[in-house]
């Protein structure tokens, strides 16, 4: 049996989740990420995707569209702008989520024209977006 | 001295009053605990939120490169208030104190020579500040049609601020809101939101180290916009419990005073009736013995 760790999901309107866990994925704005118990002392910020985590109780899934977690010796803690159990996004959930996205790339080209960097950056966010897609069967 | 009759039409009117400004409490009873449980559940995130700031804040701050958002522009030269208060009256002085502060805000930076500009959230404070500032206005963002404030309004308010920073319209922006005490007492708030301040907080946590991914500066970056929302989410929610809580009082106070009313004109109307009676007795009495 591993060693468990504290994991606390929150969006700004409540707590999610509280639990203890064996081990978290988080869709790290530079990659993938899994966090377990005696993790290095960490904060990074996201990108949309899928959060799992696996505990004693089982695993769960949830759709996180952006936020950071920090990963402390107290345990680690996911603050996420906004985040959906998998189970509840609808597929007109996604389909809200990457207009958004595609809105926000949209206005990253007319207001940045000679800058790559935040249009780089809102196509990038379109493209976690539309990978969100994959994750959950509709 | 009124007649009979209108004593108790008064008196069935103030009576419908009461029972209206009592209906009235009792749902802003509900819709408080209502607020109070939001407020209560987005404080982890903005707690957590404001530890890791701090943070990144006390390492990054000092360094040349710090974002504009945390460093400021360098001047304080142009100011927007950004003003908080209800969509709806009859909550007593609730939108009176925050426009008040505001006000006194308002008219202190005008005697240092700055340039003020007012964002107005809520219809309220806007009407009360229109005749002194009505030419200070940049915006209003309307709450009316929102039944229960969620993040993405708070976003909306931030995207609109942050639109307006990156233009350089401001250097310095600061929110007032009413904090949600108890139902007896809010207290107005005054709350600078550009550049970012953050409290240290003491203790082990703001030792540990972290490794940032990617580094302190990206995510500084992409975290302030987000603080902005954080504390114009919060502060909504403070003023939306504070603003149910400040119905409730001074609909209770309405209640009581009705009813105190009702008393007072219900002695006068028995007066008055067995006045009546006396006068038609004596007028038979008078009658009798003049014959």
């Amino acid at each position: 049996m591993a060693d468990t760790v504290q994991f606390d999901l929150v969006s700004p309107e409540r707590l999610l989740a509280s639990a203890q866990v064996t081990a978290v994925q988080i869709p790290g704005a530079d990659g993938d990420m899994t966090a377990m118990a005696d993790h290095a002392p960490t904060i990074t910020t996201l990108r949309p995707g899928l959060l799992v985590t696996e505990g004693p109780d089982g695993t769960s899934e949830y759709v996180v569209t952006g936020g950071f977690a920090e990963i402390s010796a107290r345990g680690i803690s996911v603050l996420a702008e906004r985040a959906i159990p998998k189970g509840d996004v609808t597929k007109a959930d996604h389909e809200a989520m990457v207009k958004e996205a595609e809105e926000a790339l949209e206005n990253a080209k007319t207001a940045f024209e000679n800058e790559p960097g935040p249009v780089d950056d809102a196509a990038k966010l379109l493209a976690d977006m539309v990978a969100v897609g994959d994750h959950i069967t509709v | 001295m009124p007649s009979l009759k209108d004593l108790k039409n008064r008196i069935e009117s103030v009576k419908s009053t009461r029972k209206i400004t009592k209906a009235m409490q009792m749902v802003a009873a509900a819709k408080l605990r209502r607020a109070q449980e939001a407020a209560e559940q987005s404080r982890p995130y903005t707690e957590r939120f404001n530890a890791v700031m701090a943070g990144l804040a006390a390492s990054v701050g000092g360094s040349d490169s710090a974002p504009k958002l945390l460093s400021g522009t360098g001047s304080d030269q142009v100011q927007l208030l950004i003003v908080m208060t209800s969509e709806r009256g009859l909550c007593g002085g609730f939108n009176t104190n925050i426009a008040k502060l505001a006000r006194a805000h308002a008219q202190r930076l005008q005697g240092d020579g700055k340039e003020v500009k007012i964002l107005t959230v809520g219809k309220k404070g806007r009407d009360q500040l229109k005749r002194d500032f009505g030419d200070l206005f940049v915006g209003h963002v309307d709450l009316t049609e929102v039944k229960r404030v969620g993040y993405a309004d708070a976003q909306g308010i931030a995207k609109d601020v942050l639109g307006r920073f990156d233009t350089g319209e401001f250097d310095v922006a600061t929110i007032f809101y009413s904090k949600f005490v108890n139902v007896v007492s809010q207290i107005p708030t005054a709350q600078q939101i550009i550049p970012a301040s953050f409290e240290e907080q003491e203790g082990d946590e703001a030792s540990t180290l972290f490794d940032y991914e990617p580094d302190e500066e990206a995510i500084l970056a992409d975290l302030l916009p987000r603080g902005v929302a954080t504390q114009i989410f919060s502060a909504l929610l403070e003023n939306g419990a504070s603003e149910q809580g400040a119905r409730m009082s001074a609909m209770d106070n309405a209640t009581r005073n009705a009813g105190e009313m009702i008393d007072n004109l219900t002695i006068e109307f028995n007066r008055s009736r067995q006045a009546v009676i006396t006068n038609e007795l004596i007028e038979i009495i008078s009658g009798a013995e003049a014959l």
